[in-house]
């Protein structure tokens, strides 16, 4: 499939989004700050170029669904909605707030979210039950997971990969954010998921590496989903956490740190800055 | 009421798995929604013919109590009814999370039939037994906790939840039940607790398999004239805290009965509202806090004194304390 895509538009788009969700975890006093940053570029693709969505009907039958499996990377997902105007912008200043649903996992109170996560290992079984009622139903739309690398070592998602080939989900892809790091430190260090290319292979699925950060590369790799008739796709995103940020790309302590005042304005200067770059 | 079987008629025993797969196959040839999923136990959950006869609407996930949780949460949020039959065992415990977040939390559509329940699975031991599930889910906002009694109950009960969108947990046992009720012409309230026998000496709350042991003991007790309110608590979520609270008033004493541990159970329940409310004395009998002893559920539940002569006589204990 041909997609055109704007490009530059993408790009500043991705910018645009972690300035925003930087406000938000600054003004908040916390936040998942290098989780956020991560993932950001995955949510701009899906949200600005692939999945058919309604924010002013969020409830549409055919819409494609996201399910966020790794829950606490919530605020690139906040920022995302609110900019494609699943809700008032201004509410972003309510995140973490006393009795705000804006909490710090997804929250279906709110428009555009489909379920609530937050505990990991969810959202993969979630999603083989939205692709199979969608096959159920006969309908076209497609169901995307995002989920974490650290997360890779909770069962239940392995009993969902298992599931998802077995019924043979093509409209199902799975995504994992593989920047490598977790809370406790590398991902291979606290307990080594790899080789993750080998393992999706021989769960059934059809795997695919991209540049996670490269929002142009996954608008055309996730639009060209699936790759094979009747086998679920696993796109391999390769990431960096804190990406985006110099002094948080690829620092565990990052994982849900808050900028300090001085750590801000460097920050939003250097996206700023490259925001300028683009115009 | 004038259909309760208040006296035993052993003659008649069905499985209340059995009455369930019967009425989901009813219901769900005129409805496409309904799906059945189980955990390599269509066998245990009677669910065999109903995949024959629907196997498109039957979803085998293998074992994977966590995924098929999450599976049926995943489902209806796309428009299905799922109800989900598993070993309550197994589902009210290695599936609690996703039940906690994905079903209720996420108020999904989902009915979770916990099969084999409380000691039902006998001679298999305490990995089998599942005696907590009702503490546990309990206290999970958003998610209504139900035990029938019998198959006319256990109908009245699926038919009630096929249209009432919030998420349940209904326990139910492995083997034949003796009848509590004499048909199915009666109303059904989720919530709403059935006086099974009128009486102002004192009250028996029960749930479950162990309303016809209440119902045995009214009748024991009849014999020395102590007249027995039996209150069938089929729903333990929302509890009927009315109706406790007018027996306690009424009648100044309650025992409970219950196929579940001591701790967390209807009890524990009943007792959160009348010590709140209108404080009387009260017995608590269920399984005690330790692994509960192997064998037939007669003979566990004699064990631990859940029989019409262990409860007539505390009954009339309390009756004559007083």
């Amino acid at each position: 499939m041909i997609v055109l895509v704007d490009e530059s538009f993408l790009k500043r788009k991705s910018i645009q989004i972690r300035k925003d969700l930087l406000e938000m975890i600054y003004n908040a006093g916390t936040g998942h700050t290098g989780s956020s940053l991560s993932n950001t570029d995955i949510l701009t693709a899906l949200y600005y170029g692939v999945m058919r969505i309604d924010p002013e009907n969020s409830n549409w039958q055919d819409r494609d669904r996201y399910v966020q499996s790794k829950g606490h990377a919530v605020e690139s997902y906040w920022t995302v909605l609110a900019d494609k105007g699943f809700f008032p912008k201004d509410e972003l200043k309510t995140f973490s707030q006393f009795g705000s649903k804006l909490i710090g996992h997804p929250n279906n109170k709110m428009p555009g979210v489909e379920m609530n996560t937050g505990a990991l290992g969810h959202g993969l079984s979630i999603s083989v039950g939205m692709a199979l009622g969608a096959k159920k139903d006969g309908k076209s739309y497609r169901v995307f997971t995002l989920m974490g690398d650290g997360e890779q070592a909770e069962g239940s998602i392995w009993e969902a990969a298992m599931a998802a080939s077995h019924y043979k989900l093509d409209n199902l892809i799975g995504i994992i954010d593989r920047n490598n790091l977790q809370i406790t430190g590398s991902t291979r260090d606290v307990m080594n998921n790899e080789p993750l290319d080998e393992k999706w292979k021989s769960f059934g699925w059809e795997v695919i590496e991209v540049d996670g950060n490269d929002v142009v590369e996954l608008v055309e790799v996730l639009n060209n989903a699936p790759y094979k008739t009747d086998k679920p796709t696993l796109i391999l995103a390769n990431t960096v956490k804190g990406k985006g940020v110099s002094l948080a790309e690829n620092v565990v302590g990052w994982h849900h740190k808050v900028p300090s005042e001085e750590e801000y304005k460097q920050a939003m200067d250097e996206l700023t800055e490259r925001l300028e770059v683009l115009k | 009421m004038n259909n309760i079987a208040l006296k035993s008629r052993s003659g008649n025993k069905v499985a209340n798995r059995k009455v369930i797969s019967d009425t989901l196959l009813d219901l769900a040839k005129e409805n496409s929604d309904i799906y059945v999923l189980t955990s390599d136990s269509r066998g245990s959950a009677s669910m065999v013919q109903f995949g024959n006869e629907l196997p498109e609407q039957l979803i085998e996930v293998g074992i994977a109590e966590q995924n098929l949780v999450g599976i049926s949460a995943g489902l209806a949020s796309v428009g299905k009814k799922p109800f989900v039959a598993s070993p309550a065992c197994f589902l009210s415990m290695r599936s609690i999370e996703q039940i906690k977040v994905d079903v209720a939390y996420s108020n999904s559509n989902v009915k979770l039939i916990g099969i084999s329940g409380g000691v039902s699975y006998g001679a298999l031991g305490m990995s089998h037994h599942s005696v907590q599930d009702l503490a546990v889910t309990r206290a999970i906002p958003g998610l209504h906790v139900m035990m029938p009694a019998d198959r006319h109950e256990t109908k009245k009960m699926i038919e009630a939840l096929i249209d009432y969108d919030t998420p349940a947990y209904v326990r139910i046992g492995r083997n034949p039940v003796e009848d509590s009720y004499l048909n199915e012409d009666y109303d059904f309230e989720i919530g709403k607790a059935v006086e099974m026998n009128q009486g102002n000496d004192i009250t028996i709350i029960a749930s479950g398999e162990t309303v016809r042991v209440a119902l045995d003991t009214a009748c024991a007790l009849k014999d020395s004239d102590i007249n027995c309110r039996v209150l069938n608590m089929h729903t333990i979520k929302p509890l009927d805290e009315v109706a406790i609270i007018k027996a306690a008033k009424e009648t100044g004493k309650i025992i409970t009965l219950e196929e579940h541990s001591i701790y967390g159970g209807l009890g524990a329940a009943v007792s959160e509202v009348v010590s709140q409310n209108h404080p009387v004395p009260m017995k608590i009998i269920g399984i005690p806090d330790e692994p509960a002893i192997t064998g037939k559920t007669p003979e566990v539940f004699k064990h631990y004194g859940i029989n019409a002569e262990n409860i007539s006589n505390i009954a009339k204990e309390m009756i004559h304390h007083n």
